[in-house]
C-alpha cells in the first residue's frame, strides 16, 4: 500500500515576500508530473509551514523566497521540522539566491537549491530520484523490522 | 484608411508575394507558427488590407488629441523627455538617501522608492514577522523619523517622488506630506505618486493586508483627500506591471489593469460622490515592458486609446485630462536571467526602447544583477545610462509616435485592443473586478498563462538566451550587493528611541481617532497624518486597519 501512495509535496512561501509565480508554476508542474501537491499561499511563517507539512504528511517541502531572507527562513524551517520530529521530510528551495549562499543552505539541511531557469522536468527527476527512494527505503526498512 | 484601389492592389500584391515565397521557401508559410511572447499569432507580413477598417482620425489621429493613441501631450518628447525614475531603496533610510543623492547627481530626474517587505506589509522592523527581511528588498521605514532621514536634503518642491506602497499607502503618503511640510513645502506644491493599487495585489503581487472591500475604501479616501488637498499628487498608480510579472500575457496585463481602473473610478464616484473630472486627471498607470518589442509598443498605444474611450464614453468625463492615460514603465524583471547576467543589460535596453517608442511618461530600467540581489551602484548606473543614451544618442525622441502608420503596429494595436475589450466585457458581466477576483478569475487566467509560458520555455518553443539556448559551461561570478545584517538591529534600536522620545498619550489619542474614522464614513487621511505627526509607527497605524477591517488570506491558487 505504502508504495502506491502518491508522493506528497508541500510548496511553501515563507516570509513576507509575495512573488509566487515560481512557486505556483512549480506546484502545477509537480502536480502534472503525478505528485500530490499542496500550496500554502504566500506569507507563511516557518511555524505554519512545519505544521502544514506534518498535518498533510508530506514527503517533500519546496520553499520559495525572492526577498533575500532565505538564509534565515530556509534553515529555520529545517530546524523546526527537526524539533517537531519531522526531520525526515526532504526540504528543497528556490528563488533569488546567490550561488555563494548555497553551501550555507545545504549545510543547514536544505537538500537541493534550484535556481531561476531550471526546467520543471529537472526538479521532477530530482524528486523521483531523491525523495521517492528515501521514503520507499524508509517504509521498507520499517517493514523489515 | 485607404481607397479601394490601394486595397485591391494590396490584395494583388500579397498574392504575388505569397506565390514567390511558396516557390522559394515552400515550408515557410505552411509550417512555421510564430507568435509573440504572449502567444498572439503574428503574420510574416502586413499590408493596407490588415488595417483597412481603421479610421485614421478616429483611431490614430494626432498626439494630444482624442483618443491619444499617439500620446497625451501634443509635444511628445520634444516638449519634455520621459522622467528617468529609478526604483531604488536599500537598507536604512541613510543608505537609501545616499543612493538617491548619487542617482540625482548622475542625472536621474525623479525618485522612486523601494521599501522592504515589512514596510510594504505594514509591520515594524522589530516585529517577529520582519525577521531577516529588514532593509533587504528596499528601505526600512518605521516612523516619520526614518522618513525625515530618507528625504534629507531632497528638495520636495522640485523633485517628484513615486512610492511603491500599497496596503499602508495612506501611512507612507502621510509621512511624505509631513516631511514636506517640515521642509517648508506646502501640500499644493508637492508632486509624486503612491502606487496604492490593491486590486492588482489580490490579482498578482500578493502584498495584501485587509480584504478587498475595505482596501478599496482606503484608496477612495486617499483619492478624495488628494483631490482636495494635494492637487499635484497622483493618488494611485493603476498597475499592470505586477500582473505581467506574475505571468500574464500583454493582453491580460492591459485588460486587467483597465478593469481595475474602472473599478476605482466607480468606487470614488459612488462612495465619495465626486464628479469624475474632479479626480480622474490624477489617476496614473504603470506598465511592464517585456521582451516582445512590437507587442509592447502596440500595448502602450492601445492602452491610451482604450482608457480615453472608457473615460469619455463610459464615465462621460468632459475634461480631456481625464481621458489621458499617463503611465510609468518598468522593464520586465521577469525577463532577466540568472544565467549570463550581463545579457540583461541588452534585454533592459530593448525593453526600454519599446517603452519609449510606446510613449511612456516615466521609466525605470532594471539593473543586470537583479536576479541575484538588489542592484549595486555600478549596475544601477548602467541602467540609468541606458535611458540617457536612448534619450540623447539614438534620435528616437525627435519624432512623436514614429511607428504610427506601420501596417503591423497599427494592426497589432487594434488586435490587442480587441482582445482586451473581450476580457473587460467578461469582467463586466461577472459584476466587475471585485466579483471577478472573488471567483479567482484573473488569478487563474494569469496562472494558466504563466504555466504555459514556462512549458514553452522548457520545450524550447520560446527561446531565453543563456537559459534554454546558448548556455555557458561556466560563468564568472558577479559582484553582489549585501545588506548588512546589522541593519535590522539598528532599525529596532532607532524604533525604541523614537518610542521613548514621543508623547505616548498623543499617539494613543491619534490612533483612537483613526479607529473611529475607520468605523465611520469619515476620510481616514487627516487622522493618519496626525498619528504620523505624533510618531506613531507604521505598524501601530496598520494594526488599527487590521483590527477594524480584518485580514485577507491568500486563497493559494496555482
Amino acid at each position: 500500500m505504502e508504495r502506491d501512495r502518491k508522493l506528497r509535496v508541500l510548496i511553501a512561501k515563507p516570509g513576507l515576500d509575495g512573488h509566487d509565480r515560481g512557486a505556483r508554476v512549480i506546484a502545477r508542474g509537480l502536480r502534472d508530473a503525478g505528485f500530490e501537491v499542496i500550496y500554502t499561499g504566500v506569507h507563511q511563517t516557518p511555524e505554519q509551514i512545519v505544521s502544514a507539512a506534518i498535518q498533510e504528511d508530506v514527503d517533500l517541502i519546496g520553499l520559495s523566497c525572492l526577498s533575500g531572507a532565505h538564509l534565515y527562513l530556509f534553515p529555520e524551517v529545517v530546524r523546526q521540522l527537526r524539533a517537531a520530529g519531522a526531520g525526515d521530510i526532504t526540504v528543497i528551495g528556490g528563488g533569488i539566491i546567490p550561488e555563494e549562499d548555497i553551501p550555507r543552505l545545504k549545510k543547514a539541511g536544505i537538500k537541493q537549491v534550484f535556481l531561476p531557469g531550471t526546467p520543471i522536468a529537472e526538479i521532477v527527476d530530482w524528486t523521483r530520484k531523491n525523495v521517492r527512494q528515501d521514503s520507499v527505503s524508509i517504509s521498507l526498512a520499517e517493514k523489515s523490522d | 484608411m485607404f481607397d479601394e484601389k490601394t486595397l485591391a492592389d494590396a490584395r494583388q500584391g500579397i498574392k504575388k508575394w505569397e506565390a514567390e515565397v511558396t516557390r522559394t521557401a515552400p515550408d515557410l508559410l505552411a509550417k512555421k507558427r510564430l507568435s509573440t511572447i504572449s502567444d498572439l499569432l503574428v503574420n510574416p507580413i502586413y499590408t493596407p488590407e490588415d488595417i483597412r477598417d481603421l479610421d485614421f482620425d478616429r483611431e490614430i489621429g494626432y498626439p494630444g488629441f482624442f483618443p491619444f493613441t499617439r500620446g497625451c501631450q501634443a509635444t511628445g518628447y520634444r516638449g519634455r523627455v520621459w522622467t528617468f525614475r529609478m526604483f531604488s531603496g536599500l537598507g536604512t533610510a541613510e543608505d537609501t538617501n545616499r543612493r538617491w543623492h548619487q542617482l540625482l547627481k548622475e542625472g536621474e530626474t525623479g525618485l522612486s522608492t523601494a521599501f522592504d517587505f515589512p514596510t510594504l506589509m505594514g509591520y515594524d522592523s522589530d516585529s517577529p514577522k520582519a525577521r531577516a527581511e529588514v532593509g533587504k528588498c528596499g528601505v526600512a521605514i518605521d516612523t516619520l523619523a526614518d522618513f525625515e532621514v530618507l528625504t534629507r536634503n531632497i528638495p520636495l518642491d522640485k523633485v517628484t517622488t513615486s512610492m511603491t506602497i500599497n496596503p499602508p499607502a495612506s501611512v507612507l503618503w502621510a509621512m511624505y506630506l509631513v516631511a514636506a511640510e517640515r521642509q517648508g513645502v506646502s501640500w499644493d506644491r508637492v508632486g509624486g505618486t503612491i502606487q496604492n493599487d490593491m486590486l492588482k495585489e489580490f490579482i498578482a503581487q500578493k502584498t495584501f493586508m485587509c480584504p478587498p472591500e475595505p482596501s478599496i475604501r482606503l484608496i477612495s479616501d486617499t483619492i478624495e483627500f488628494g483631490t482636495h488637498h494635494v492637487p499635484r499628487w497622483n493618488t494611485i498608480s493603476i498597475s499592470g506591471y505586477h500582473i505581467r510579472e506574475a505571468g500574464a500575457t500583454a493582453v491580460q496585463e492591459l485588460a486587467f489593469t483597465l478593469a481595475d481602473g474602472i473599478a476605482y473610478v466607480q468606487d470614488v464616484i459612488a462612495r465619495k460622490k465626486l464628479d469624475v473630472d474632479a479626480f480622474a486627471p490624477r489617476l496614473s498607470f504603470f506598465f511592464d515592458s517585456h521582451m516582445d518589442f512590437f507587442e509592447e509598443i502596440a500595448k502602450f498605444r492601445a492602452a491610451r486609446r482604450m482608457w480615453a474611450k472608457i473615460m469619455r464614453d463610459r464615465f462621460q468625463a468632459k475634461n480631456p485630462r481625464s481621458w489621458w492615460l499617463r503611465f510609468h514603465t518598468q522593464t520586465a524583471g521577469c525577463s532577466l536571467t540568472h544565467q549570463q547576467p550581463y545579457n540583461n543589460i541588452v534585454r533592459t535596453a530593448t525593453e526600454a526602447l519599446a517603452a519609449v517608442l510606446g510613449g511612456t511618461q516615466s521609466l525605470h530600467t532594471n539593473s543586470f544583477d537583479e536576479e541575484y540581489a538588489l542592484p549595486t551602484e555600478f549596475a544601477a548606473t548602467i541602467a540609468l545610462r541606458t535611458q540617457q543614451l536612448l534619450a540623447e544618442e539614438t534620435g528616437v525622441v525627435n519624432t512623436i509616435d514614429p511607428l504610427a502608420g506601420s501596417y503591423f503596429i497599427e494592426a497589432l494595436t487594434s488586435q490587442i485592443e480587441d482582445e482586451a475589450w473581450k476580457y473587460i466585457k467578461g469582467i463586466d458581466d461577472m459584476g466587475g473586478m471585485l466579483a471577478a477576483i472573488d471567483r479567482g478569475f484573473p488569478q487563474r487566467e494569469i496562472a494558466n498563462a504563466a504555466y504555459r509560458f514556462k512549458q514553452q520555455v522548457d520545450n524550447q518553443e520560446k527561446v531565453v538566451v543563456g537559459v534554454n539556448k546558448y548556455r555557458a559551461e561556466e560563468e564568472a561570478p558577479i559582484e553582489i550587493l549585501k545588506i548588512d545584517e546589522k541593519v535590522e538591529a539598528g532599525q529596532a534600536k532607532r524604533l525604541r528611541e523614537v518610542k521613548r522620545a514621543r508623547d505616548n498619550r498623543t499617539v494613543l489619542k491619534t490612533l483612537d481617532d483613526l479607529r473611529a474614522a475607520c468605523r465611520s464614513d469619515k476620510n481616514v487621511m487627516p487622522c493618519v497624518i496626525e498619528a504620523v505627526r505624533a510618531y506613531a509607527t507604521e505598524q501601530e497605524i496598520c494594526d488599527v486597519y487590521r483590527e477594524a477591517f480584518g485580514e485577507y488570506r491568500d486563497p493559494g491558487f496555482f
